[in-house]
């Protein structure tokens, strides 16, 4: 179906090709899913795929891809729109009409169908995906997860034999992400739809996937079934990082089938882990740095958060999670003092101050937020003179620590002459994070931090949140990522509704429910164990004793 | 109202019924042809150019409301009209304010309301003098000139409520296909800046925000642009893989035989709309030059349109009633224009010597027949219901989660 043939893809003014000499072969039917980090080239072989790469992005490629039978040597994109169907990262970036009928039927349209089919292929695509009370919503109404499903959608009614997705789950949360995931499934199994798969939370698709192709990031790949590549790549899912430390044979993908091939490890391993999730804080009673009660925010007739009260310590971590639209978002600004509160009282300190009292310039001292999408506050030409202005822009003198300085700490390695757009989602975000610290706040909250990171910015943001917590100060994480949470937070507090409705140390919370545990947890309950290091430690018991 | 107008008196049910103007009579809702709203609109704002009697002016008005009324949907462009209605109250509001402080000339009979005083203006600046007496005639004449641009905005403004206005640009011949996609996201683009906009200068306060002007408007207008820019490339890409612009197989000749052909047509029509200006010219040439120019303008368009393969998802259907309610519209600009069986001097009533105007009959039968439009046009279909079964709040509002107020 999808032909890779010695292909090379340089992009215009790089010297070293994107990617070299790749070749492979993806069969009718099958879901393939492209895995790699973050600028190892995931997104320009998805766009080879259709011809966007190098039609339109420009570019050299060398070597032949054949898409059902045509060099995208010689079809543009457009003329390969009845055979590929493409879905970006951000679905309402690539709307073109207003309600979901007409984005339904624009491609159908674009490809001059007789109107009858069109219709009926519009009511059979509503149904396939779920989406016939959506037909005449508007667009830009509609929550993620259904704009996600709206666009998979728009691509499906053109009957292509092709679908590639790039992250179509990065924004979304967990039931919404399982919602479009279900949706993909249901058509490689039913319609026998070729699906090319982007994502960077394996552990939510590598269960589905036939084929994995495996980006090193030095232009070279490595294709072929899941549970091979993934011995071999860098990134991994957690059920696969227990199956290698159990030595379990074949690998396990899902939970299932770890949870079958884990009941020896369940007997072997002790009643209670030998060690926490995370290191213990380093001072369990620490001083509160925020207080706050009865936090009401409300848009006219929407109350997005319903009088919550919050006491962070310093030196703890917390995860603030809960669906979208739950109000992570609006807490996060309300506390900040940024944001609008109806009611409600935010103490910061000893001295107890509001921070939504101050000026800007004075709240950001007490209380720093980096907001959901951290390219926002940068606008300056280089990282540099990004982060001299942000020592310009401590009021009260000069900072206690120079931007740059915390920069090299938090993330070492951001060239100083780069343009903060051009660096990658993890530098963008420590850059923006130095920046806010530059003022020395005594809270720092980030939202959704972790949205389109991998693995690898994943980990390292994980050691930036350890760094803050040592240094004393109180750190929220607004996010959907129950993995990331596991290793980083101390305490995990869930929203629903407005309301906060669990709050308590992350090993308990994380545990009790079945859809917010880990990978691991999941496999391993009843036991309390939530991350590999754990379990290598219990087995570490086990052998010794 | 609710869809079977539940709501009202049973009385005045009944009386919706009989007219089928409840969403819930005879006739099956459905939305009226765009065009057929658009071209219904537009005569109306002809009739309104053609006179400045208020009794005529407000008689054009009340049918605008009327209709409005009756025959809009529940869309978000539909629920605009206040704001048009706001904005011509606005228009003649300004035309008065501008003729008393801008004095223009007052003769012996006028009678004189007031006087302002007079601001002596530079020599250089001759010709307009600020201030001075303000006579009744001078107001009146303002506002009557006000209130008919007034009613051009209001007929604009209907057709806006109406007919939804990107659906309108889909009627568009094949040949301006890309113009009208071009229009299409240049609208949509506009509350997406908006939306940018806001979310930056919320987030430019986390920095504590310069209070130097020129650095704060760089520090929000770069990311917005660098937004609009990332979001423009993101929607050409999706544009492209989902086949947009394949062009099928329109030779080069073909193509340069269109441009050629509408080039021709638009210098006809621009030759035969001077002919229609310019009273020295010879009526046949201007007649000519525009059924040249209409016919080259025609062919051009339908060559332009061969080569476009492009189908329409539910294209609007023209009926019946899509006839009826541009007949309507035509039969009221007609009747102001063509001035035969009255006297065309009660069309712009002289305020020399101010007297009360008359409602010339003919004139008025004219205007009052757009008014069937709204019972002819078919009752548009009930609102969509709000999504039930999602208790998630909307995006939007996400998006502005936490913006100042």
């Amino acid at each position: 179906m999808i032909h890779f043939d010695r292909a090379g893809i340089t992009y215009d003014g790089s010297d070293s090709p994107v990617l070299r000499n790749l070749s492979f072969l993806i069969e009718e039917g099958e879901l393939c899913l492209v895995i790699g980090h973050t600028g190892s080239g995931k997104s320009t072989l998805l766009g080879a795929v259709n011809g966007l790469v190098p039609h339109f992005t420009g570019g050299t490629l060398t070597g032949r891809v054949v898409v059902d039978g045509r060099d995208t040597a010689q079809y543009k994109p457009r003329e390969l729109a009845d055979v590929v169907g493409v879905v970006g990262q951000d679905p309402l970036a690539g709307f073109v009409t207003d309600t979901v009928e007409e984005e339904l039927a624009y491609t159908m349209e674009q490809l001059a169908i007789a109107p009858a089919a069109m219709r009926a292929r519009l009511e059979e695509t509503l149904d396939l995906l779920g989406i016939a009370d959506l037909r005449n919503r508007a667009l830009r109404t509609l929550s993620g997860g259904q704009q996600q499903r709206v666009a998979i959608g728009a691509a499906l009614t053109a009957h292509p034999r092709i679908l590639v997705l790039d992250e179509p789950t990065s924004a979304l949360d967990p039931t919404s992400a399982e919602d479009v995931l279900a949706a993909i499934t249901r058509l490689v199994h039913d319609l026998g739809v070729t699906v090319v798969l982007a994502e960077h939370r394996l552990e939510r698709v590598i269960p589905y996937a036939d084929r994995v192709i495996y980006l090193a990031g030095d232009g070279t790949v490595a294709e072929g079934a899941p549970a091979d590549i993934l011995v071999r790549a860098e990134v991994r899912p957690p059920v696969v990082e227990l199956g290698k430390l159990a030595g379990w044979e074949p690998l396990p993908l899902s939970v299932r089938d770890a949870r079958r091939a884990a009941s020896a490890l369940r007997e072997q391993l002790p009643g209670a882990p030998p060690l926490p999730c995370r290191p213990a804080l380093t001072d369990p009673a620490g001083a509160p740095v925020m207080t706050a009660s009865g936090i009401v925010v409300r848009y006219g007739p929407l109350v997005a958060v319903r009088a919550v009260s919050l006491t962070l310590r310093g030196g703890e971590c917390t995860a603030l999670m809960g669906r979208n639209g739950s109000g992570k978002s609006s807490l996060l600004w309300a506390l900040q003092g940024t944001g609008s509160r109806v009611s409600g009282t935010v103490s910061v300190g000893t001295a107890a101050t509001d921070p939504a009292r101050l000026s800007p310039a004075r709240a950001r001292r007490l209380v720093g937020l980096v907001p959901q999408t951290p390219a926002d506050l940068v606008y300056l030409d280089t990282v540099e003179a990004e982060l001299a202005q942000a020592d310009r822009e401590v009021s009260s003198g000069p900072p206690a620590e120079p931007a740059r300085d915390i920069l090299d700490r938090i993330a070492p390695g951001v060239p100083a002459d780069a343009h903060p757009r051009d660096l990658s989602a993890g530098q963008q975000l420590a850059l923006v994070l130095a920046i806010q610290l530059t003022a020395a706040p005594a809270a720092i909250l980030l939202d959704e931090p972790t949205r389109g990171l991998d693995y690898q910015a994943k980990a390292s943001l994980i050691r930036i949140l350890d760094q803050l917590a040592a240094r004393g100060h109180a750190v929220v994480v607004a996010t959907h990522d129950v993995e990331f949470v596991t290793r980083a937070c101390d305490r995990v507090v869930v929203m629903a509704e407005g309301e906060i409705v669990t709050d308590g140390p992350t090993a308990t919370v994380l545990t009790a429910s079945p859809t917010f545990a880990p990978q691991i947890a999941k496999i391993l309950a009843p036991l309390p164990y939530l991350t590999e290091s754990q379990v290598a430690a219990g087995l570490d018991r086990v052998v010794t004793s | 109202m609710t869809a079977d107008g539940s709501s009202r008196s049973p009385t005045a049910r009944t009386r919706y019924r009989r007219f089928g103007l409840a969403a819930g009579g005879r006739r099956l809702p459905r939305v009226l042809h765009p065009v057929a709203w658009w071209i219904w609109a537009l005569a109306l704002g002809v009739a309104a150019s053609r006179t400045t009697n208020p009794l005529l002016l407000l008689l054009i008005l009340a049918v605008l409301c009327l209709v409005v009324a009756v025959r809009r949907g529940d869309a978000p462009w539909a629920r605009g009209y206040r704001f048009y209605l706001v904005m011509a109250l606005t228009v003649i509001v300004i035309r008065v304010v501008f003729r008393i402080v801008f004095e223009s000339g007052v003769t012996p009979g006028d009678h004189i309301l007031f006087s302002l005083p007079r601001i002596p203006t530079p020599s250089w600046y001759a010709g307009i003098q600020i201030g001075g007496p303000v006579s009744l005639e001078a107001v009146l004449s303002a506002a009557l000139d006000g209130a008919r641009l007034a009613c051009l905005l209001c007929c604009i403004g209907a057709a806006n409520t109406l007919a939804n206005p990107k659906r309108a640009l889909r009627v568009l011949p094949g040949a301006l296909y890309e113009l009208g996609v071009a229009v299409t996201v240049a609208l949509s683009v506009a509350p997406q800046l908006v939306e940018s906009t806001q979310r930056v200068r919320r987030a430019r306060r986390l920095r504590g925000g310069d209070r130097r002007r020129l650095h704060a408007l760089r520090a929000v207008a770069i990311p917005v642009l660098h937004d609009a820019l990332e979001r423009s490339l993101l929607l050409a890409a999706a544009m492209d893989s989902r086949g947009y612009g394949r062009t099928g197989t329109a030779t080069r000749a073909s193509r340069r035989l269109t441009a050629v052909l509408l080039l021709a047509g638009m210098a006809g029509l621009c030759v035969g709309a001077y002919g229609l200006l310019d009273a020295g010219m010879p009526g046949a040439l201007s007649a000519s030059g525009f059924a040249a120019g209409s016919a080259a303008c025609v062919a051009g368009l339908a060559l332009g349109g061969r080569r476009v393969s492009r189908t329409h998802y539910r294209p609007d259907p023209w009926r019946w009633p899509e006839w009826v309610v541009t007949a309507c519209g035509l039969v009221s600009a007609v009747g102001l224009c063509v001035t035969v069986g009255y006297n065309p001097a009660v069309l712009n009533p002289s305020l020399y010597p101010l007297h009360w105007p008359s409602l010339p009959l003919i004139p008025a039968v004219a205007i009052l027949a757009a008014a069937l439009a709204a019972l002819v046009a078919p009752p548009p279909p009930a609102p969509v219901p709000a999504d039930r079964s999602v208790p998630e709040p909307q995006p939007v509002l996400r998006d502005l989660a936490g913006a100042p107020r």
